[in-house]
């Protein structure tokens, strides 16, 4: 429970060690660099944008050459391998790779080369099938389409756009030319959209004919070849086979750098990384020959960052506190809670004045997000899971590691809340015991009979256990309202703010629970000495906020107004408390439901069919039920959280420390020291 | 006449458990659907979304399964699943009664957050990084259904306590 201690970092050496100094910065990513405003006759910023470019491009190729690569040479992933994580390099292994970059970008583009060959390829490959199809019709045609005739004969090749006869040509070129004869028509092909024909006339009447034939509808081919189309078409499917054959050439190619995958990726890391690098030269100033930086960096990584610095490449590092309104924050807990920063994380990072909530957010969110989901087989099936995740990939990217641990213990506190309701998937070993042996199941403590008690028997005990945690969450966060203002020295604000609300809420329910009418609810009465004390307790709670709720203001009529609208908050609390009833709702939901499926499982008898559909049965319907219900109460255990827990106490509005680091997709490199 | 009418508590029972699976169930099938058409839309450009854009998905479905919920309990309850049991005209109106809550605000839930998730998922599509507060305005509005499950859950087992 703390927000780490930032210290303002300056850092100035030799401009021959910057590259060395940011790489350094980079691999430890432990300082947030920030602009340092600072151009004068001396110092001045270096413009690296054209490096970042083609860095950026070097990338960018890399980028493509991998996503070809694995088009052609998928590269074998587990289900599982999004748990897995970059990969990781020691030092040596990164500069041994570093050494073979300029080999490896060749390769890349020697693969998008082959890519654009591919490409080039099949678009003349489509062409030349587009010629093969004009070509078909003509097939039985002996002569070459550009024929036009010999010496006494003028030919026409042509075709007519609508199915024609040669009958139907004669009779229409006669209607038109009947004082021409010996024109001969031949059919080559003819379908439904087009006829192709050979027509020869005498050489004297070609004018004539080719007129004639215009106005009857004849085209002429707007693909022509010189030669015979039996040729053309052996030819067109020559040129076909080999574009065929240059593709497969290509593609054999990329396939065959398959080895270097590995070595691409790194490709494509380094100059990310180094595009980064340079990218940071925008905050740096320069002078001739030395620069300067500045930045964020919490404390406890300060004094071994400064001394490397100053060992290795004669920097001078400077440090000094800071605590300006811009200073990011760096959260720190234990490892029970560390998880659930991620959590508040997506609420908002704490404003650096107050306290940390996440170790305290930490204990209520395992404990609602196990009353939500409880069932003890659903708990063990999910930290089991977990567990198991967090075993095998030990590289896990730290942000998925940190929801997998939160999933574990969620999953361990579903356990055990699934134990004390006496919930094992649902009601499953009574079920399979009577289904299946005839007998009524044993009696085992947590699976068979709660610990506790059984929220599905008795509904109501489990609304008003619901209620008081509620109520425990609520004046928790009323609890770090009081410390954050005694950190600040407003020990008044204690009183007016914290106690007079714990004072009217604790008043009125001792009040409630004196009452006859509610104790057929909550199952007992407090004696009625309890309700003077809460009255009296209620009523100083609420002359304080009717008084002091609004003693900011001034003016004494806005004032009393003020603490009426404060005093008015009692129905926020009232709704507030009853929003924990969600506990007792989505417990009883997934308990039912699983139920639910134990019994459409069992419907179909003992026999072998009844065995095989009960346990079919049992997979599915506790699998959706795991799925849904989790979710359910994942989601719902934010919203206390977020909503009546936060919204007692937290300002929030504190700014992500985001350190310069290695921001790759494939690699990362171990840091020996 | 008589006796029909004497024998009818088992039907309005049934269709106290009927309306209840049935009117939640159109909810979140309705609800399911828009969010799952917009969840689409965005895989189209963000294939890698698809984790966060289902969890968005399915947040309206849980009205639907509050609806099997109580339609299961009325059934088992008056004895349509396990051992058949004698169920007055009485017994049977307030089995049906228990079902409206949930039936109702089930319904209506499910659209109205089908609208929130709709919302939600074009703010994950642009900052996938915000995905804890959009997910949390949708929940907000099945805070309504589960308040209606609750009264509709606590009703059936008073009804049950009522006849013991």
């Amino acid at each position: 429970m703390a927000i780490l201690k930032m210290q303002r970092i300056y850092i100035y050496a030799l401009i021959k060690h910057c590259r060395d100094v940011l790489e350094t910065l980079q691999r430890r990513g432990v300082v947030e660099i920030e602009n340092l405003e600072l151009e004068d006759s001396v110092f001045f910023k270096e413009d690296t944008s054209p490096l970042q470019a083609q860095y950026n491009r070097s990338a960018a190729t890399a980028g493509e050459a991998l996503e070809i690569l694995s088009r052609y040479a998928p590269q074998k992933k587990g289900l599982l391998s999004s748990f897995k994580g970059r990969k990781q390099l020691t030092a040596d292994d990164y500069d041994k790779m570093a050494d073979k970059t300029q080999d490896t970008l060749r390769i890349a583009y020697d693969i998008i080369a082959y890519q654009k060959n591919i490409e080039t390829n099949k678009a003349e490959k489509i062409k030349y099938q587009a010629q093969l199809e004009a070509v078909k019709p003509w097939l039985s045609l002996d002569v070459p389409m550009n024929f036009s005739g010999t010496a006494t004969t003028a030919a026409f090749i042509g075709k007519f756009s609508e199915k024609k006869t040669s009958e139907d040509i004669v009779t229409g070129l006669a209607e038109l030319i009947p004082e021409i004869e010996g024109i001969d028509v031949e059919v080559i092909y003819s379908d439904e959209n087009q006829t192709c024909v050979f027509i020869l006339a005498m050489k004297q009447d070609a004018e004539a004919v080719s007129d004639a034939l215009r106005r009857i509808g004849f085209e002429y081919p707007s693909y022509v070849s010189p030669v015979v189309p039996a040729a053309r078409e052996k030819e067109i499917n020559r040129h076909i086979n080999n574009r065929d054959g240059r593709i497969l050439e290509a593609e054999n190619n990329i396939k065959a750098c398959e080895k270097y995958y590995a070595q691409l990726e790194f490709l494509e890391d380094y100059f990310v990384m180094k595009t980064e690098r340079y990218k940071a030269f925008d905050d740096i100033s320069t002078s001739r020959n030395t620069f300067v930086m500045c930045g964020y960096i919490p404390e406890r990584d300060a004094a071994s960052l400064k001394e490397y610095l100053e060992t290795h490449y004669d920097a001078e590092v400077e440090l000094e506190d800071i605590d300006t309104a811009d200073t990011p924050v760096v959260l720190k807990n234990n490892k029970f809670a560390e998880p659930t920063e991620s959590v508040l994380a997506s609420y908002s990072y704490p404003d650096r004045h107050e306290a940390d909530p996440t170790s305290i957010m930490a204990i209520f969110y395992y404990i609602f997000f196990g009353m939500m989901f409880s069932d003890a087989g659903y708990g063990i099936v999910m930290a089991l899971a977990c567990g198991i995740c967090l075993l095998k990939f030990k590289g896990m990217e730290p942000g998925l590691k940190r929801a997998v641990k939160m999933f574990f213990w969620c999953g361990v506190s579903t356990t055990i809340w699934g134990l004390l309701f006496g919930s094992f998937f649902g009601d499953a070993v009574s079920v399979i015991s009577n289904t299946f042996f005839h007998t009524p199941a044993p009696p085992i403590p947590g699976l068979v009979t709660p610990i506790w008690f059984n929220p599905v028997n008795d509904p109501m005990q489990m609304l008003m256990f619901s209620f008081l945690l509620g109520i425990i969450h609520l004046f928790t966060g009323l609890g770090i309202m009081a410390y954050n203002s005694i950190k600040h020295k407003d020990y008044l604000a204690v009183l007016y703010d914290v106690i007079s609300w714990y004072l009217l809420i604790g008043g009125l329910i001792l009040m409630l629970l004196s009452m006859d009418m509610m104790g057929n609810i909550a199952g007992f009465v407090l004696p009625p000495v309890f309700l003077t004390v809460g009255g009296v307790m209620a009523a100083i709670g609420a002359v304080i906020i009717l008084f002091f709720a609004g003693r900011e203001s001034r003016h004494p009529v806005k004032r009393f107004l003020k603490g009426v609208y404060g005093l008015y908050g009692v129905t926020g609390y009232l709704s507030d408390i009853l929003s924990y009833s969600r506990l007792l709702a989505l417990g009883l939901a997934t308990g039912v439901i699983a139920q639910v499926f134990n019994q459409i499982g069992s419907m179909m008898g003992d026999g072998v069919i009844g065995v095989i559909l009960f346990i079919l049965i049992f997979v599915i319907g506790h699998g959706l039920n795991i799925g849904i219900n989790a979710l359910g109460a994942y989601v719902h255990t934010n919203r206390l959280q977020f909503v009546e827990f936060f919204g007692k106490f937290y300002t929030g509005g504190g700014r992500e420390f985001k350190p310069f680091k290695i921001n790759t997709k494939h690699y990362t490199v171990k840091e020996e020291n | 006449m008589a006796e029909f009418w004497s024998n009818s508590g088992l039907f309005f029972a049934l269709l106290g458990a009927a309306l209840a699976t049935l009117m939640a169930g159109i909810g979140s099938a309705i609800g399911v659907g828009r969010a799952g058409v917009a969840a689409a839309g965005v895989l189209a450009e963000e294939p890698s979304l698809f984790g966060k854009v289902l969890i968005f998905q399915l947040l309206p479905a849980t009205q639907g399964i509050y609806g099997l919920l109580v339609g299961f309990l009325i059934l088992s309850n008056v004895g349509l699943i396990g051992e058949p049991k004698d169920i007055s005209v009485l017994e049977g109106m307030l089995y049906f009664a228990s079902a409206l809550p949930i039936a109702f605000a089930g319904l209506w839930s499910a659209i109205y957050q089908s609208k929130c998730a709709v919302a939600g998922i074009s703010t994950v599509a642009k900052k996938p990084d915000q995905m804890g507060k959009a997910i949390i305005l949708p929940a907000m509005v099945e805070t309504y259904a589960i308040l209606a499950l609750l009264i509709s859950i606590l009703a059936i087992f008073g009804i049950a306590g009522m006849s013991a």
